[in-house]
């Protein structure tokens, strides 16, 4: 596992943040720090468990993805960063300042200006046309009309939904409310994104649009996105790093690439069984690295095996460039096609044995 | 019979002797503190006689039509004004009229503010709950003479007994309408950093409006069902005819009396409904009407 250098920029840092739901949570607690698990929590106390112990560090600038199985507790995660829940014990810090310190108007301060969100059941206002909705957030932090209708407009139509500014939300479909949430939170143009299965309700084609113009947004804008899904394919294509969680408490976090060729546990072996490889390993972690003869076509060492296949068609080698662009090795497709049979048909052992099982 | 464990009498006494303690010591201030609200009956009422037959007619017609945008509702509205006047039954319409609007406007300005207090915390609401099954079950009678010795016979004590007996519903429908807001869209509004007032006024209390409304309506019809029992104490209008027709025994008089409050329930419920609905819709909480 590789760790986040110091050095480096954090944006969102939780330590140690454990949340209970329940009556009793400091008896709950003690028992979670006894080493009592989720489920007997819940027996023996009626309390619900529902994260354990989560540190995670989030670079300025990533797409952070917390994936996990529904009721693995990725919603209750992302609603700590802006504090929508109180934790019950832990620290959580947002662009250096404490969240848990702040008093009430500090807080609204910090949600109207610093931090955005995407709700998984959209939580859109029903009473409020779309523009409205979309211009809610800009409401609140008190930008004039024009200016907030201007911007809100400008986001109705890069979420495809242009025509419908005076529509409300029910009479749209689940996917375009979806959308609307998603302009509602990326027209307060805010540092931080929190997206809780933002695109779980579109269909491929705009899903695959969303993310590419989501990636496009990170990195032009240099906007740091708590993202969550449940979709390990999603995962892939928009994550700089993964997290893992399961019964509230983070199994892997890791890049991409690590955690399919890597994964830590069973549980993530399962997760990543399925998952499309081609997409996940990237070229320089497969080619034949050494000084060849420079190739007719060379890839960036970060490309992924899914991006090079097709070049096979027409080309015998491909080269693989470093960071300054000069070529430091090369790729045939027989390297790409034995990889992926090789992390594909040698599942880790004990994978194996829960198949047999 | 049932034993006697205490002796109640003493209990009894000091509840009297204390109300005549009242009437005597507080009398002129209490009365002076119902001076606004006696004001506020005498001024709708000076001004709904004041007004000619046709104006009213003219604008509770276009009132219907507004909330239903139908020719069905002004014409019942039409036919059920057209009976008051026929029956020769219109000022005392219009005094009845004048006590259900003034009770209900008062029950607006209190209840609201309370049915807010109600929703923001579970203590209140089960403190205020009791208060309100008292207000609706106590017989009226009982709280209406304590009010006629303090204020003496007139149009305060029917006021006063028509306000407590109307008000309940609308707290309670208040209070049930900003509970069953959406928490989704309460959280969305926490989200963006949204003031506690900005939630209540810009998102809950908009999306509980139909709701309100439909309190607003049961206010209306509970202020008009106190209308025979007001006009006992001095309140006038279309109960005091129903009153005259029985001590009369004059059977037409009273039907007619009745069927006029009939009338006047049947224009108020069927408006503030064709509005609720209306607002539905444009909360967008439910299709509209067909
Ligand atoms: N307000 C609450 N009160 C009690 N328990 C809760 C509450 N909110 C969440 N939980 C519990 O916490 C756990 C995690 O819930 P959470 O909504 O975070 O799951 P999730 O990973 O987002 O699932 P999904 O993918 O279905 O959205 C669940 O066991 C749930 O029952
Ligand atoms: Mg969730």
């Amino acid at each position: 596992m590789s760790q986040v250098s110091p050095t480096s920029d954090i944006a969102i840092s939780l330590k140690g943040v454990t949340k209970i739901f329940g009556s009793d949570p400091e008896r709950a607690l003690d028992m979670l720090r006894r080493g009592v698990g989720k489920t007997e929590v819940q027996a023996e106390t009626g309390n619900v468990v529902g994260l354990d112990d989560v540190s995670l560090a989030i670079e300025r600038g990533q797409i952070f993805v917390v994936m996990g199985l529904s009721g693995s507790g990725k919603s209750t995660l992302i609603r700590h960063v802006n504090r929508l829940i109180e934790p019950t014990s832990g620290e959580i810090i947002v662009g250096g300042d404490n969240v848990l310190e702040m008093d009430d108007a500090a807080l609204r301060k910090f949600r109207q200006t610093r931090i955005a969100m995407v709700f998984q059941k959209f939580a859109l206002m029903p009473h409020r046309s779309v523009i409205e909705n979309v211009a809610y957030g800009l409401e609140i932090r008190g930008v004039r009309r024009e200016e907030r209708l201007e911007r809100a407009a400008k986001w109705i139509e890069i979420v495809g939904l242009k025509g419908y500014e005076k529509t409300r939300p029910r009479q749209l479909s689940g996917g375009q409310q979806q959308r609307v949430g998603l302009a509602r939170a990326l027209a307060m143009d805010t540092d931080i994104v929190l997206m809780d299965e933002a695109f779980s309700a579109l269909d491929p084609l705009i899903r695959a649009g969303m993310q590419e113009q989501l990636l496009e947004l990170q990195q032009s804008l240099n906007k740091t996105i708590l993202f969550i899904t449940h979709d390990f394919d999603e995962a892939l294509k928009i994550g700089n790093r993964i997290a893992v969680l399961k019964d509230g408490a983070v199994q892997q976090v890791a890049h991409p690439e690590e955690i399919v060729l890597r994964p830590a546990n069973a549980h993530i072996e399962e997760f990543v069984r399925d998952v499309n490889k081609a997409r996940a390993i990237h070229v320089g972690t497969i080619m034949e690295r050494g000084a060849f003869e420079a190739c007719e076509l060379a890839v960036p060492a970060g490309a992924r095996c899914e991006d090079v296949l097709p070049l096979f068609a027409d080309h015998r080698w491909v080269g693989v460039t470093g960071e300054s662009g000069e070529q430091i090795g090369r790729l045939s497709a027989t390297q790409v096609i034995k990889a992926l049979a090789r992390y594909s048909a040698a599942p880790p052992a004990a994978a194996v044995v829960t198949e047999a099982a | 019979m049932f034993p006697e464990i205490i002796d109640t009498r003493p209990l009894r006494r000091a509840i009297d002797d204390s109300l005549t303690w009242v009437v005597a010591n507080w009398g002129g201030a209490l009365e002076a503190a119902a001076y606004p609200l006696l004001m506020l009956l005498r001024g709708i009422e000076d001004f709904l006689v004041a007004v000619p037959w046709w104006v009213i007619i003219l604008v509770l017609v276009g009132v219907a039509w507004l909330a239903s945008r139908r020719w069905q509702l002004p014409a019942l509205v039409l036919g059920a004004l057209l009976f008051l006047g026929v029956m020769d039954l219109w000022r005392d319409a219009m005094t009845t009229t004048a006590l259900m609007v003034a009770a209900t406007l008062t029950a607006v300005v209190v209840s609201i503010p309370v049915g807010v207090w109600m929703s923001r915390s579970t203590r209140v609401r089960n403190m205020v709950a009791p208060v309100l099954d008292l207000m609706q079950t106590l017989p009226s009678f009982v709280y209406l003479i304590p009010t006629v010795m303090i204020f003496g016979p007139g149009k305060i004590p029917a006021l006063l007994a028509t306000i407590v007996y109307a008000a309940p519903p609308l707290v309670r429908l208040t209070d049930l309408g900003l509970r069953n807001v959406d928490p989704a869209v309460m959280e969305a509004t926490r989200a963006f950093g949204a003031s506690p007032s900005q939630r209540l006024f810009g998102v809950q209390i908009p999306l509980a409006l139909p709701t309100i409304l439909a309190g607003v309506n049961q206010t209306t019809m509970m202020a008009l069902s106190m209308v025979v029992i007001a006009s006992m104490i001095g309140a006038g209008g279309l109960g005091y005819q129903v009153l005259q027709g029985i001590g009369r025994l004059e059977v037409s008089r009273g039907l007619f009396a009745g069927l006029g409050i009939v009338a006047l329930a049947i224009i108020f419920d069927r408006v503030t409904q064709a509005f609720g609905r209306q607002l539905q819709s444009r909360v967008g909480v439910q299709e509209a009407a067909r």
